[in-house]
């Protein structure tokens, strides 16, 4: 369980969630995602092909981190979502407040 | 290190009376910290024996860690010596969970639905929502310190 960063060639910063996204860690990503705001990154995407489940803890903390961005005039998009996680944000209505790409790689691309 | 978890399996040669053939209970220390390992756990002897689906698996472990996470912080506000309870009764097609905490409890009936479009900025509220989507029934005691999800099997 726990968040890699990495950077592609155009800048975009990549968050990767590998394990799970709940009430336990919520707070570690969201304390790195608001640590990449301050040191000025703008575009933000945040990959759950690695992520077994996330619970509404995990859902609360991403709607958190996507207003926290944009207020700060940046750019938060969601990838790698299988179709249970997809479901998760589907039955909250989740889907319509994010940008969500089917595959990191074309959400890098539509940044 | 000694996992604070303490696991009883009971696995009896017959159904119960009510059909039960495996019983499986888990009390766990009110630390958000050991709730993935809780879930793990119980899905794990939940799904033992059978052909589940990956959809299955999902859901068990999705509504355990909501319903675990409730029981710790909104129930048990994380006191240091209260205890969550979780309760698995195995039928042959249906799973049914029992999570219950030491708190007051609460009532169900008043929780807001977290879809209308002014609560969908909230970053809370959504526990329950989910598990009533993911689960085939929901019930809960008179106290509401303890949640029942019954999970038919595929």
């Amino acid at each position: 369980m726990g968040f890699t960063e990495s950077r592609d060639a155009t800048g975009v910063v990549m968050v990767q969630v590998e394990g799970q996204l709940i009430v336990g860690n919520r707070q570690e990503l969201k304390e790195l995602v608001q640590a990449l705001a301050d040191r000025g990154e703008r575009r933000i995407l945040i990959d759950f092909s690695r992520t077994g489940y996330i619970d509404s803890s995990g859902l609360g903390a991403l709607v958190s981190i996507s207003k926290r961005i944009r207020e700060m005039g940046g750019e938060l998009r969601l990838a790698g979502l299988n179709e249970d996680l997809r479901s998760l944000f589907e039955l909250t209505k989740l889907d319509t407040l994010f940008a969500i790409a089917e595959t990191p790689q074309q959400a890098l691309a539509s940044f | 290190m000694t996992s604070p978890l303490r696991l009883c399996v009971r696995r009896s040669p017959a159904p119960d009376a009510e059909g039960a053939a495996t019983l499986v209970t888990v009390r766990l220390p009110s630390d958000i910290a050991c709730i993935e390992e809780a879930v793990e756990l119980v899905t794990r002897h939940c799904l033992a024996g059978h052909q589940a689906t990956p959809k299955t698996r999902f859901r068990l472990q999705v509504v355990l860690s909501e319903a675990i996470a409730n029981a710790i912080v909104r129930g048990n506000h994380e006191e240091v010596g209260k205890c969550v309870y979780v309760r698995a009764e195995l039928f042959t097609d249906v799973i049914r969970v029992y999570v219950t905490d030491e708190g007051c409890g609460f009532d169900p009936s008043v929780v807001p639905e977290p879809i209308r479009p002014e609560q969908l900025d909230e970053a809370g509220g959504r526990g329950l929502y989910l598990i009533r989507k993911l689960v085939d029934a929901v019930q809960f005691n008179e106290q509401g310190n303890s949640i029942c999800m019954t999970l038919r099997r595929p």
